[in-house]
């Protein structure tokens, strides 16, 4: 469909076009400056303007709102030099930046540059890092550039982020790549919604699974017992009954609220990046969503994954990833023919999705794929529950016989029992535990992973009241899932990247054992919508989470939750405890799946306040943050 | 918890207060002997842990007959003691009106409400009256999804006295049990018109005082409502 001629996209979409195309080939030949910033009011890849002061690179940007057109609706999104996402800043290794920003707002506002490692003043976070930007006025962020890669920037100010106050950042490295490429894009994800973000989240804290459409119906049970038989159905039904929980709550907000984005633009606005037949083309994918993670695909293409958080990886190639709200993916693709290709983002509940489109040239199209059809749902590997050498979080394996079952209950640890009202754990198979004896006190965490793994003899500590109110359940025995797709994604037939194909390029510097560890739980109720650390909002806790300053430390995260939790840890890396040893890869946001343990080590190497939270913006605003100190 | 620094914001407001209300039931309701609007609604306002309630219910006779009913109207104290339920306290009042002269009965009320395992949505309540007359009610809702927009609710209501309240027809022992099937289409998850009957049955002693008074002791309905909140 040729959409300049649709009418319900204004006259200027024929010139939004026209600098979309001209700014993605800007943005490819790396230059820095496009045009007066005046000239925008759009979405699309747009270059921050950058003026040059001996060592110091200066950036203006200013953040506003700006009535534009999103979709083919009005809207009044917040956007940073007129466009969302705000314009693509690039950074030398080495040099030191210099951003003026200037907040036109009626509100306070910040930006945040997520995972760039830097002074604590400048971090952007108000409350943490410096009092905010009061509206009028101009904050100069300014920091030296210690790293490369791929990063972005949004606000921390309360919910401003999911009305696009974001945008992308690459960090050009002091030294050659180690890979090469001809082309360069920036590919940045996120949702928008024309709702205000307040009300999405009243409604979220009114009415449990307000957005989700896919919930469990009669119909769905009926179909269990048609391809399972009544009593592993029954068995299904009785277990998550038991717990309260629908299985089908994969995205808090999906796409029934959410217009998708690439680049600002949704589908129909087709996104493109130009390439010529044979070249080597970098796409840098950044989820700048609020809540949304994607599973990312190109038809017809590899894609080798070289960098990871913006950090150098050992290129594996792959046919789709899973990008975690926050995450950042550096890929090549090498398309040889002289046709389109389309980049296809699906949202991981399959609720929506946004494709873009990769051609020869302007204007071309490729066959959108057939979204994969709804709904997934959530097997007990989510719980913590499952049999590690079934492999699979496939419901219909674990539940598939009344074997399973019971070798899944003798495996429970029943710490979950001891409060039968919250615990939900008390499946009366369950307590066979009890009966069969400490034979069967088993391995769990050893299964399916190897025995590599740092934590796999690690006895994971709840509180004495399971962490209290706030949390829903608790895992009683969460595992490793690094080798794990994810939902939906464990039976799709092609590769999908897993966290333990990262391996990093280099062994990094700081290769002390940990001295300390520190476990903490990823907890929530979504009956009230409540997230929390150990069952405790942040204004529920005292005071920071206490690293000493140059010590090196393990942070243990295991999620109590049915939901997938990309956590974020400002001002230092995370480097992640996979299968690679010394070789960990280095990321800023680690995405922990339902009824996952993982860890990371830290060199807690940058004295000040730093934030550490859930990237899930509605889930940061409603109590899973936390301020860690480091001195 | 208080600011890093003087003039610094807290940088995470997880405490919002939300507010909502919910009228679960505004209904016409067709019987044999009578027609009556019957509703029941509940408004909070609070916290994750810490809610006023305000809840009632209550019906009034449109045709064959006359009068009605505020069955309950009570205004609690909420505290959310485990991942899914709520302890309540407060005050609660009931008050019949016409025909002859009103009636009307003060509580001290305490209740939980929550969901049960298998989704049953329970509200249950001890009642103290004014007179020392007590009582326990309990109601039950569970949602069977038919689709994703149209529900059918099953609905269970029994109470249980501890004496006999002649003034009010209440026999000591389980007073009535009430079921209701509603199937109801959610046009928007606020806004869902529902059709559906309801069966009420009058019990023991409290069947006999109704007897006695040439008042049937089963009572089918046909019913036609809406199920809103905001």
């Amino acid at each position: 469909m040729n959409k300049q001629s649709d009418p319900k996209y204004p006259a200027s979409f024929t010139r939004r076009r026209f600098l979309q195309g001209t700014a993605a080939m800007a943005a490819l030949a790396g230059l820095g400056r496009l045009a007066p910033a005046y000239a925008w009011q759009q979405t699309g890849n747009l270059v921050a303007e950058k003026t040059v002061s001996g060592n110091t690179d200066i950036f203006d940007l200013t953040i506003g709102h700006t009535p534009m057109d999103i979709g083919g609706r009005s809207a009044n999104p917040i956007t940073i030099n007129g466009s969302i996402p705000g314009p693509l800043i690039r950074m030398q290794e080495g040099r030191e930046v210099m951003l003026r920003v200037t907040n036109n707002l009626s509100e306070s506002t910040s930006i945040h540059w997520h995972g760039i490692l830097l002074p604590e003043n400048m971090d952007g976070v108000p409350g943490v890092s410096f009092p905010g930007i009061e509206p009028g006025e101009t904050f100069i962020y300014r920091y030296p550039v210690k790293q490369s890669g791929t990063y972005w920037y949004h606000s921390h100010s309360g919910l401003q982020e999911q009305l696009g106050h974001y945008g992308p950042l690459i960090v050009d490295p002091a030294q050659p790549e180690p890979f090469e490429y001809d082309r360069d894009y920036v590919v940045m994800l996120s949702d928008w919604t024309y709702d205000d973000p307040y009300h999405v989240l009243a409604n979220l804290k009114k009415a449990e699974g307000y957005y989700n459409y896919q919930k469990r119906t009669t119909g769905d049970f009926f179909k269990d017992v048609s391809t399972m038989g009544w009593g592993p159905a029954m068995d299904k039904w009785q277990m998550w009954g038991q717990m309260r929980m629908s299985s089908r709550d994969i995205l808090d907000v999906t796409g029934s609220v959410y217009t998708y984005l690439i680049n600002g633009l949704p589908s129909g606005s087709n996104w493109t990046g130009l390439f010529r037949r044979g070249e080597k083309i970098r796409l840098r994918f950044i989820n700048g969503s609020a809540m949304s993670f994607f599973d990312v695909r190109i038809p017809g293409l590899k894609m080798t994954v070289v960098a990871a958080d913006g950090q150098n990886v050992e290129p594996v190639p792959i046919d789709e990833f899973r990008i975690g709200v926050a995450e950042t993916y550096d890929v090549i693709v090498e398309p040889d023919g002289d046709r389109a290709y389309t980049v296809f983002a699906e949202s991981m509940d399959r609720s929506g999705y946004v494709s873009a489109t990769l051609a020869p040239r302007e204007g071309m199209t490729a066959p959108v794929p057939d979204p994969r059809p709804q709904p997934v749902e959530r097997g007990m590997k989510s719980m913590g529950m499952d049999h590690g050498s079934m492999g699979h979080g496939d419901m219909n394996m674990d539940m598939s016989s009344q074997n399973t079952m019971d070798q899944d209950s003798m495996q429970m640890d029943m710490s979950a029992d001891n409060n039968s009202m919250s615990g939900g754990m008390d499946h009366s198979k369950m307590n066979m535990s009890a009966e069969q004896g400490s034979g069967m006190q088993h391995d769990m965490n050893n299964m399916g992973s190897g025995s590599d793994w740092v934590l796999k003899d690690r006895k994971i500590s709840h509180g004495p009241d399971n962490h209290g109110a706030g949390a829903a359940m608790v895992s009683p025995n969460p595992m490793n899932r690094m080798d794990d797709p994810g939902i939906g994604l464990e039976n799709v037939g092609h590769k999908v990247l897993v966290y333990n194909d990262l391996r990093g390029l280099h062994p990094w510097p700081d290769q002390r054992e940990p001295q300390r560890e520190i476990e903490l739980h990823l907890t929530g109720n979504m009956e009230r919508y409540m997230w929390s650390f150990d069952g405790e909002k942040f204004s529920e806790v005292d005071g920071p989470i206490r690293f000493h300053h140059g010590e090196r430390l393990r942070l243990i995260l295991v999620n109590d939750t049915m939901m997938d939790h990309p956590i974020h840890l400002h001002g230092m890396w995370m480097e992640l405890e996979n299968k690679h040893g010394k070789y960990r890869p280095r990321k800023h946001t680690l995405s922990v799946k339902p009824g996952e343990m993982l860890s990371a080590q830290i060199t807690a190497d940058a004295p000040g306040d730093w934030a550490f939270h859930c990237h899930l913006l509605y889930h940061m605003k409603a109590g899973m943050f936390r301020v860690v100190s480091v001195a | 918890m208080k600011p890093k620094k003087p003039g610094w914001p807290i940088p995470v407001h997880d405490n919002t207060l939300y507010s909502k209300l919910m009228i679960d039931r505004l209904e016409y309701a067709w019987s044999d002997e009578e027609d009556s609007v019957n509703w029941e609604g509940q408004y909070w306002y609070g916290g994750d842990y810490n809610r006023l309630y305000i809840e009632g219910e209550g019906e009034d006779v449109v045709s064959g007959g006359e009068g009605g009913e505020i069955e309950t109207l009570d205004i609690l104290y909420s505290r959310m003691i485990a991942p899914f339920w709520d302890v309540q306290m407060g005050g609660g009042y009931q008050r019949e009106y016409g025909p002859g002269p009103d009636k009307e009965r003060g509580f001290a009320v305490l209740g939980i409400q929550g969901l049960a395992p298998y989704w049953f949505e329970i509200d249950a309540n001890l009642r103290l009256s004014d007179d020392g007359d007590a009582s326990a009610d309990l109601e039950a809702e569970y949602d069977w999804m038919l689709t994703q927009r149209t529900i059918l609710q099953g609905r269970f209501e029994t109470a249980y006295a501890g004496n006999d309240v002649p003034e009010f027809g209440i026999g000591k022992g389980f007073t009535n049990a009430k079921f209701g099937l509603r199937l109801r289409y959610e046009f928007r998850r606020e806004f869902a018109p529902y059709i559906g009957v309801s069966w009420n049955k009058y019990l023991g002693d409290t069947a006999d005082l109704r007897e006695a008074e040439g008042e049937d002791t089963d009572h089918t309905a046909v019913l036609a409502g809406v199920r809103m909140w905001f």
